[in-house]
């Protein structure tokens, strides 16, 4: 349990009071004392009239000393002079006058009466009205590790929702009948459905109702960014802060796996076609359920050591613990999926070779180049890009060095260059590895930063420095050919460019030194020719990518789809699935027909 | 899983051939390309060039120096026992044609490699001069089977205690300087060795090819901890060698680049010692 009251007491909300005659607002919000305070006139004085969190109880706040019981008999507009008291009502509760103001809830005008005994709770909202003003609870955020304790540990941030919580922030969801948020989802899970389900106190079907759309809801409900996906178009975002799906989602995944509830479905046809799947990231993973479901015989294709592609090898621990990975891995492994690790598709196997062994065959190997900015000295010793840093961590347990074999690159003072996801999982990585000193720079501003906003805020509580608006020009090196330092260049922000971000532009002149003894370069990704240099019929475009047509996620090659970051370059994981998705529905009409 | 089917130990125990039975692999490999090896769950991700391979067992032949923790690893690893991971075959083949005459040097380990290569190119067709060096007779490597594949074979030690007293870059000079009809020469041993043998035929203008051997993580383009300067543009020996135009690598970074593990190294195995 964790001490959470606190928590949904907070009054964050834009709603506010009128006065019912000439609609003029009252309100003015208390920010420290966290209530919704309206002006009214009592005996020819101001006074101020507090309205809880959830606005069902009033005090008052003035320098008439009313005591409780008493009864406020003359209120009225410090505006229109007319008296807010209702002749025709009393109260429900003692039968006490009855005042009235108008609220706003969701661009409605509510009638909101309540009791003028002071200290009677009894307002004449009626319950339907009651459910619009939802935005009294505010959003609830996952309990997390101290910031000064998580740093000394790989252990995950957030602890999760209680059941407490996942209710309270379930209860918020107002069941909107068009549901945007399933628009912002690539793979279209019945998010209101599942939030009901959890309001309902049906824990195992919510879990059930996401695993109808998406088989890494642990995952998902981890790395996704929901920010700018389902809780985006939330509509109560509009006025408040959206419903936490991505925080539910967690929840449910975590408690049916942590329950035992997690079961293997029961594949009714058994289907005499094989698939293979190239790599074993999300898209593969995905592409691989879903047929599996279907009855076909999936054999996914690994190239390195370990299952689960960028999930396992850039993904931190403490973002996304293994385990949660190798369960949704061992998960398909007992459906029936099998896994081959150590093949280069392209090397150990070509995909034509793959061909005459299944039926179609599934590309989803991510875009794993590292980009380097080709900067002079960007070869120096000590200077990794984030690929290397976060597969020595991640994937070789470098941070074990030396109980692991692979050493731990290490540095007193370092420097992430990259502003993205990828950035900020190396700067935690450092910091949790013995380095205080770790600086972000980023050429844009911190408007433009790429990465979560969670990340971002995660980074910032654990101490790693932002340094914005500055670029690398060239790197310095000792005479051991180790980086000791980095010219940077101060910009500013021009006209928007292709992106519509701001362009960032150097300002002349501003070079300066940042001393620092590791670098690494968090710049982007490209993709990987291996499995291409051995099948040249798949058309790729000018950046290397896979051309696919949209509606199939199917190459120039017939039998060979493609999804995922090697099809649109680096993006999310939930993206990736939901290619996968679309490659999975595709296989599996054309070798229906065939 | 992957089973040691022979070890043998070489060059007073410092060097150790392993065949290996991976038979996916040995039926792609080519000369010149090579495999990442993991030892067990703890272990680190080395590559290995690939020394032979028989596609017909499904044999591949791995011959390694021990110098740091795994490699110590491996040589305490017996016939019938198992490496966790093996993946392959990686890198590019080494551009074997027929060109007429061609110089294969190898000195050290690197002629575990350079045999494969040779036996490639007297395949095609080539008139194959080898020279392969070590610091003593006891070291060296392979004689008989390069004597075999080469036409013509020069020794060098350099200590003297076997052929000629000396460096290989001696024997190899003299070719240059003798024979005109030289068309490549194949280099691989040392970073000193390579670069040596760079300069000198530089100076003959002789086209050199070397295989380079950095520190490198998955082998398949994805980390960028193999990068090499070569024409001064950045290379991922993994992807794009790990063969290259030897006179246009920046030796003395990949040196460095290779020297900055050192003190881990020592760490690892001090270690692994207690």
């Amino acid at each position: 349990m964790f001490e959470h009251d606190v928590k949904y007491l907070k009054f964050k909300t834009y709603l506010n009071t009128y006065c019912p005659h000439c609609r003029n607002t009252f309100n003015y919000e208390r920010k420290e004392e966290k209530y919704l305070v309206f002006k009214a006139k009592y005996k020819e004085q101001d006074i101020d009239l507090k309205l809880s969190p959830y606005l069902d109880v009033f005090d008052i706040d003035s320098t008439i000393p009313i005591i409780e019981g008493d009864i406020l008999e003359d209120l009225i507009c410090p505006k229109c002079k007319n008296s807010l008291i209702v002749t025709n009502l009393v109260c429900g509760e003692c039968a006490s006058p009855v005042a009235e103001v108008i609220i706003t809830a969701f661009s409605k005008l509510i009638p909101y009466y309540f009791c003028l005994k002071h200290g009677c709770e009894w307002h004449g909202l009626k319950k339907a009205d009651e459910n619009k003003i939802k935005l009294k609870i505010p959003r609830q955020e996952m309990p997390e590790q101290d910031q000064k304790l998580r740093v000394t540990n790989h252990t995950e941030v957030p602890y999760g929702y209680t059941s407490e919580l996942a209710h309270l922030e379930a209860g918020r969801c107002l069941q909107c009948k068009t549901p945007k948020c399933v628009d912002g989802c690539p793979v279209n899970i019945d998010i209101p459905n599942f939030i009901r389900l959890i309001t309902e106190e049906k824990l195992d079907d919510a879990a059930k109702k996401i695993k109808e759309r998406n088989v890494l809801p642990a995952i998902c409900g981890r790395v996704c960014p929901q920010e700018s996906q389902c809780e985006k178009l939330c509509i109560l975002g509009t006025r408040d802060k959206p419903v936490a799906i991505g925080h539910l989602e967690r929840f449910l995944a975590d408690y049916e796996r942590k329950m035992g509830l997690v079961k293997i479905p029961v594949i009714k046809t058994k289907l005499n076609k094989k698939i293979a799947v190239v790599g074993s990231g999300p898209a593969g993973l995905t592409v691989a359920a879903d047929l599996q479901q279907l009855g076909y015989q999936v054999t996914i294709f690994e190239a390195l050591h370990e299952p689960g592609g960028v999930l396992v090898y850039g993904i931190p621990e403490f973002r996304l613990p293994k385990s949660i990975v190798s369960f949704e891995i061992e998960y398909l492994k007992e459906m029936g999926v099998r896994v081959e690790l150590n093949h280069i598709i392209g090397k150990t196997i070509t995909v034509d070779e793959l061909l005459q062994h299944f039926s179609a065959v599934f590309i989803g190997v991510g875009a794993g180049l590292p980009v380097f900015m080709n900067l002079e000295g960007e070869n120096l010793g000590n200077i990794f890009s984030s690929n290397e840093y976060l597969t020595r961590m991640n994937l070789m347990k470098a941070y074990k060095f030396p109980e692991y074999d692979t050493p731990k690159p290490k540095g007193n003072k370092i420097v992430v260059i990259g502003g993205g996801n990828v950035a900020m999982d190396s700067a935690r990585t450092a910091l949790r590895t013995g380095s205080s000193d770790v600086t972000i720079v980023y050429r844009r501003s911190r408007q433009e930063l790429p990465a979560r906003h969670e990340e971002i805020r995660h980074a910032g509580e654990e101490g790693i420095k932002f340094m914005l608006l500055t670029n690398p020009v060239r790197f310095l090196g000792t005479d051991q050919n180790m980086v000791k330092g980095m010219e940077c260049i101060r910009m500013k922000l021009g006209e928007p460019d292709a992106s519509g971000r701001r362009r960032p532009i150097p300002i002349e002149g501003s070079n300066f030194i940042l001393d620092c003894d590791m670098v690494v370069v968090a710049v982007g990704t490209s993709s990987n020719p291996v499995l291409f240099q051995t099948t040249p019929d798949i058309n790729r475009n000018k950046w290397g990518y896979v051309e696919v047509n949209p509606e199939t996620n199917e190459t120039s090659k017939e039998f060979v789809y493609a999804g995922g970051d090697i099809v649109t370059g680096s993006a999310t994981v939930i993206e990736a699935m939901g290619a996968g998705r679309i490659a999975a529905n595709a296989i599996n009409k054309k070798l229906s027909a065939v | 899983m992957f089973q040691i089917t022979r070890k043998q130990e070489m060059a007073k125990g410092s060097i150790i051939r392993f065949d290996v039975s991976a038979p996916k692999i040995a039926a792609k490999a080519k000369a010149g390309q090579f495999v990442i090896i993991r030892v067990n769950e703890t272990g680190e991700r080395i590559p290995m060039t690939i020394a032979d391979k028989d596609e017909f067992s499904g044999i591949i032949t791995i011959i390694f120096q021990v110098v740091g923790k795994t490699t110590a690893l491996m040589r305490s690893l017996k016939a019938g026992e198992l490496i966790r991971d093996i993946v392959g075959p990686l890198g590019k083949p080494a551009e074997v044609e027929n060109l007429g005459t061609v110089i294969m040097v190898g000195g050290g380990t690197g002629v575990a490699i350079l045999h494969h290569v040779a036996k490639a190119f007297k395949e095609a067709g080539n008139y194959v001069i080898g020279i392969i060096g070590s610091k003593e007779k006891d070291l060296l490597i392979l004689e008989n089977e390069m004597t075999a594949i080469c036409d013509e074979l020069v020794v060098t030690t350099d200590d003297g205690s076997w052929g000629v007293r000396g460096f290989v870059t001696q024997p190899l000079e003299k070719y240059l300087s003798e024979r005109y009809d030289i068309k490549l020469v194949y280099a691989i041993g040392p970073i000193v060795m390579m670069k040596n043998i760079c300069k000198l035929t530089s100076k003959y203008n002789v086209k050199t090819m070397v295989s380079l051997n950095p520190v490198m993580i998955d082998g398949t383009g994805m980390c960028g901890g193999c990068r090499v300067t070569v024409d001064n543009k950045t290379q991922f020996c993994c992807v794009d060698g790990p063969d290259f135009d030897g006179k246009l690598v920046d030796f003395d970074e990949l040196e460095k680049r290779n020297n900055m593990y050192l003190k881990d190294e020592k760490d690892s195995l001090l270690f692994s010692i207690r």
